[in-house]
This record gives C-alpha cells, sequence and structure tokens, in this order.
C-alpha cells in the first residue's frame, strides 16, 4: 500500500445546460479504497457530477478517468467497473428480493454459480430471510435502500457511487447504512457518496464540498474543520454557503 | 446472449405478475371480437320507408306486398299525404319515401308505362344509395311480373326486340355474404397490433418515470440487447392473443381458415415485430406515459382508419391508397382475410411480407437508435 492509486481523476469537469453551468470546471482524485465524500447543498450539481463519473451523462468539458477509463470514449468499461445507487430508490418494486439480484447479476454478466452465491450473501447479510420471496415495494424504505447498496454491488464493482442513498431514513437505519460503506471500504471498495448530512461527512475519509457548481474545499473533515477554524462540519458548511 | 436471456426473463415475471395483464389478453379480445363482428356490419338492412299510396289499386297493393316481404325494408309509416312523408325525411326518421301516385294502375294499363317517385335520405349516403338501389330492383322486377301479366304477347314481342341481359352473380370466398366472416379476420389482426403497440409504447417510457431504467443504463448492457429482451416477450404476448383470437373465432363464429396457418403467424411475427419497433420507439422519445400513450394513438387511429377493415381501401382517393402501404395494420387484415377467406398461399401475400419487413427493420433501427443509454 506504499503507492496509493487513484481510482477517479477529474480535470476541470464541466456541464452547461443551454448558459447554465450546472458543474463547473471541478477537479479532484479519489484514492482507492478510500471513503469520498462529495457534499454540497441541494442544487450544487452533485448529481449532474455524480452522472458525468458513471456514464450517464456526457461531460461539456474537461477530462475524467474512472477506474482508468475516459469517461468519453470507454463509458461502457467503466460501467462494468462500478455500481451505482441512485437517490430515488431504483430496484424493481414489482420484482421479489431475490429476482433483482438474479436481475442484476444477470446483466452484469455473473455466472448462475456466482448468482447464487452471491444472493444467499446478499440475503444472510441484510438479514432478509424471511422477506427474499416478497415484492420489493412491500419492504421498509430503511431495508431497500440497504438492498439497493448491496444490488449495487453484486458483481463486485471496484468502485461504488452513491447519490444521496439515505433520503428519508431514521438516523440509527442511517448508522446502519454506514455500516455497510464501512464494510465494504474495508474489502477494498471505494465509495464515492454524495450527502447533505454533515454527521455523515463526518464518516469520511475526505471531502469535497460543492457550492453553486464549484468545489470550494477538498481535504479529511478535520483538516477543513481547521482551514475554516470551525468545531463541526455542520459549521464548515455554513460557512461556505453564507459566502 | 446470457444477459438477453436475463432481460426475456424479468419483463415475462413482470408481464405475468401484472394482475390486469391475463383479462387483457384473454377477455378484452374475445369481447371486442365478438361486438365489433357483430355491429361492424356494412350491409345495408332496416332502411327505414314510408310509402305514400295515392293509388290504393291492386297493382299498388302487390307491389307494397313485394316490398314488405324484403328484409331490408322496414315500414315504418304510410302517411296518407306526400307533404307528411317530406316532414318525416326532415325529421330523420324515414331514409326512403315511395309514393305511388294517383291512377298508377291505369295509367299503367292504358300507357303501357307507370311512375314512381322515390325520394332518398342521402344523409346517410350508403344506405340511402344502396337502399335506393335494392328498391330499384324490386320494383323492376315487379315490372316484369306485371308486363308478363299484361300481355305475355307483348313481352315475348319486346323481348324480340330488344334481348335483355340477366346478371347472375355467384360470391366467391364467403357465398352466404355473411358479413361476420369479412371483419372478425381483419378485427383479429387489428387487435393485436393495437393491444402490443400499446404495451410497449408504454413499457420503456413506465420504467423512465419509475426510475427503473437509470439502473439498468448503469450497467453494462448493450442497446440492441435491451430491445431485444423488450419486444421478444411482447411478440410472445402477441402471438398467444392471435392465438385466442384464432380461436375465439372459430367457435363463436366459425369463420373459414381455408389457408395455411402457419403463413397467418409467420405474418404474424413479422408484423409484430415492425409494430413492437414502432412502440418501442414511441416509448423512447416519449418522458411520460401521458405522452407515450397520446402519441400512439396519434398512430393507432390513423392505422385502423386506412387499414382497409371499414372502408375498402379501393374506394380511397389516390393518394390515400399510396399511404395505406406502409401501415402494418392494413397489411395484417389483408393477410388475414386472404389467407382465412380465400386460402391465399405465401406467395400471394408476398408483397405484405416484403413491405412489413421493411417497416421492421426501419422501426428497429429508430427504437435502438433512440434508446439513450447516456443523455
Amino acid at each position: 500500500m506504499s503507492q496509493i492509486q487513484n481510482v477517479i481523476e477529474a480535470q476541470a469537469l464541466t456541464k452547461i445546460f443551454g448558459d447554465f453551468k450546472a458543474v463547473n470546471a471541478i477537479s479532484f482524485d479519489v484514492k482507492a479504497g478510500e471513503i469520498f465524500g462529495f457534499l454540497g447543498a441541494n442544487g450544487a450539481g452533485k448529481t449532474t457530477a455524480i452522472k458525468m463519473l458513471i456514464g450517464l451523462s456526457r461531460p461539456s468539458e474537461g477530462e475524467a478517468t474512472v477506474a482508468g477509463y475516459d469517461v468519453y470514449q470507454q463509458t461502457e468499461q467503466i460501467k462494468e467497473n462500478i455500481g451505482y445507487m441512485s437517490q430515488k430508490f431504483s430496484l424493481y418494486e414489482d420484482l421479489t428480493v431475490r429476482e433483482n439480484i438474479n436481475f442484476y447479476g444477470g446483466i452484469y454478466g455473473l455466472s448462475r454459480r456466482q448468482i447464487r452465491q452471491k444472493t444467499s450473501e446478499i440475503i444472510e447479510q441484510l438479514g432478509l430471510e424471511n422477506h427474499a420471496r416478497k415484492l420489493v415495494g412491500s419492504l421498509p424504505l430503511g431495508w431497500k435502500q440497504r438492498l439497493a447498496f448491496a444490488v449495487a454491488g453484486v458483481h463486485d464493482p471496484k468502485i461504488i457511487f452513491l447519490d444521496e442513498p439515505t433520503g428519508g431514513v431514521d438516523p440509527a437505519t442511517r448508522r446502519q447504512f454506514w455500516e455497510m460503506l464501512y464494510a465494504a471500504a474495508d474489502r477494498g471498495v471505494t465509495i464515492f457518496v454524495t450527502t447533505h448530512y454533515m454527521d455523515e461527512a463526518e464518516y469520511c475519509d475526505r471531502i469535497s464540498i460543492m457550492v453553486a457548481g464549484r468545489i470550494d474545499a477538498l481535504g479529511s473533515p478535520r483538516e477543513l474543520k481547521q482551514q475554516f477554524s470551525a468545531n463541526t462540519m455542520d459549521e464548515v458548511f455554513l460557512k461556505l454557503v453564507r459566502d | 446472449m446470457r444477459r438477453l436471456l436475463f432481460i426475456i426473463q424479468k419483463e415475462f415475471i413482470q408481464i405475468f405478475r401484472n394482475k390486469s395483464m391475463l383479462p387483457l389478453m384473454t377477455v378484452v379480445p374475445i369481447v371486442q371480437l365478438i361486438v365489433l363482428s357483430y355491429a361492424a356490419d356494412n350491409e345495408v338492412k332496416n332502411v327505414n320507408l314510408a310509402i305514400v299510396n295515392l293509388d290504393q289499386s291492386a297493382y299498388a297493393r302487390q307491389l307494397i306486398n313485394k316490398i314488405q316481404v324484403s328484409d331490408r325494408f322496414i315500414l315504418v309509416d304510410a302517411p296518407a299525404a306526400v307533404q307528411q312523408a317530406d316532414d318525416m325525411i326532415q325529421m330523420g326518421s324515414v331514409d326512403i319515401v315511395l309514393t305511388i301516385p294517383p291512377r298508377f294502375e291505369r295509367t299503367f294499363l292504358r300507357e303501357r308505362q307507370g311512375e314512381i317517385q322515390l325520394l332518398v335520405n342521402a344523409i346517410n349516403g350508403q344506405q340511402a344509395t344502396v337502399g335506393a338501389a335494392y328498391l330499384s330492383t324490386i320494383i323492376r322486377s315487379f315490372n316484369q311480373e306485371l308486363r308478363m301479366d299484361v300481355s305475355p304477347r307483348l313481352v315475348v314481342q319486346k323481348q324480340s326486340t330488344s334481348p335483355r341481359i340477366d346478371i347472375e352473380s355467384s360470391n366467391w370466398y364467403n357465398p352466404d355474404l355473411d358479413y361476420k366472416y369479412f371483419m372478425a379476420p381483419g378485427i383479429m389482426g387489428e387487435l393485436v397490433t393495437i393491444l402490443v403497440m400499446l404495451l410497449t409504447a408504454m413499457n420503456i417510457v413506465r420504467e423512465r418515470e419509475i426510475g427503473t431504467i437509470e439502473q439498468v443504463n448503469v450497467t453494462p448492457i448493450k442497446k440492441w440487447q435491451f430491445i431485444l429482451g423488450k419486444m421478444i416477450p411482447f411478440l410472445v404476448v402477441g402471438i398467444i392473443l392471435l392465438m385466442v383470437g384464432l380461436t375465439a373465432g372459430k367457435i363463436i363464429f366459425d369463420i373459414p381458415i381455408r389457408g395455411n396457418l402457419g403463413v397467418i403467424f409467420a405474418y404474424c411475427v413479422v408484423n409484430l415485430t415492425a409494430v413492437l419497433g414502432l412502440g418501442l420507439f414511441i416509448s423512447n422519445l416519449s418522458d411520460t406515459q401521458q405522452q407515450a400513450m397520446f402519441t400512439t394513438f396519434f398512430f393507432v387511429i390513423i392505422f385502423i382508419l386506412m387499414s382497409g377493415l371499414f372502408t375498402p381501401i379501393e374506394s380511397m382517393p389516390q393518394w390515400a391508397q399510396h399511404l395505406t402501404i406502409p401501415n402494418p395494420i392494413a397489411h395484417f387484415v389483408h393477410v388475414m382475410r386472404s389467407v382465412l377467406l380465400k386460402g391465399s398461399g405465401f406467395s400471394d401475400v408476398l408483397f405484405s411480407f416484403r413491405v412489413t419487413v421493411v417497416l421492421a427493420v426501419v422501426f428497429n433501427i429508430l427504437a435502438v437508435w433512440s434508446y439513450r443509454k447516456v443523455a
């Protein structure tokens, strides 16, 4: 672990809609195995930025590589190597837990044996033994979110992108969710997570804070608190947004 | 290839888990087939007729009897004055008024000719012209009988001087002129096409509305795999629909199946491939299910009205006839009718096959092209 690689590199990445710069020349690196917090107020451009990185949206300008692949030319290779959990729950609610895992395992190209193995792993890990044959739509939101994260990692990707994964659930459930993120990071998966909960920001190895399309701060939570002479991430955030 | 199987499997689970799907595939087509086949009857029956009989002679009564025997006319009223009959036409309660003038019989006997007036309400063009034609035929044959009756000799003489042409027609492929035989096969084709097109048009856009498509778009799935995976299940649904329709048609109407069912199902596959492509194309371009539905209706209505199902293509203006060439429903209706009623083989409907294959290629290229994984 002497030389830690960058798995995401962005240089002046920009997305313009009409005459609106949703993302304005952001630059950052994410190192392999770290939990990178991508913070910002609502509408700061986090989702747009994430969509450029995962190949759902073409950047207008700038450079970026994800898992070593170019975001303009090699989106399909990027997709082989990443998982994604969107802010809106997007597994099939009219399929069961098992069927969802089976479907995503299948389209990521896992073998039947691998799918079976993954399915029992996920069901055990989430404690869903009694719910595996239930429709996903009938599960509580907290369970859905954890299932969505597990499915995003069904093909053992190098990086998992999460866009506000814990919206709308109580702090205890959020805590549980973050334990899953830590466990994944321990296995060496890079976690790229957007949030606007500042307590979650404290859990990250490094964070960037976006304000109006730009990255205004970048560093570990402790560095940022020093830099802005604040006691909590909340204060850091408020100082940035007020300016 | 394996990825494709997973998509197909998932679509099938979703289709059959949807509670409205099974009735949609069984009850709906049968009900529509029955209702439309009986109702969409172009045969002119039940022409409302008023007869103003100002003569009250034996001949006049004979003529009226003859008309009443025909089951095409309903004698609504026999007003005493022409004015009353005119009012009835104005009110729309009567399609045709037949006026037998005073001294009809006497004039006929004396001057060897008689005059009868027909007033036709031509607002309903078909009812009017066809009804009037029927009535004229009855009057003409009455005329023949009268001449025989009055002076057989004279008729013989007349015949020798002016030979008459008698027309004997025989109705091929549908000898009893059973309208249901004509309508039911066409309606089946139309039903299958529309249902399948609507279902697919709603499909992708529904995933976009719910948000599930985003999760699929971040997977390394290929565009053609996705489109094909959406298409094959609905193709199967369409084929099941056609089977249900044919079985129902056979049991309920005893529609003839003179040709090879293989040709029909082969054409069904080609046709549905085209229609599915169009449906998916519409779905890709729409942002909401509502939009997709309205766009589909736009096509469906044009397709149906210009399919030759209800009005013959041959009587459309030339430019409109050209427009029916890229109409998948027109070809389906044509193939169903030709194969079922006439026993046409593959080579007889080759033109429809060719056109539909071209449509299938074009629509599916559009469908794959318009499916954007990257915005």
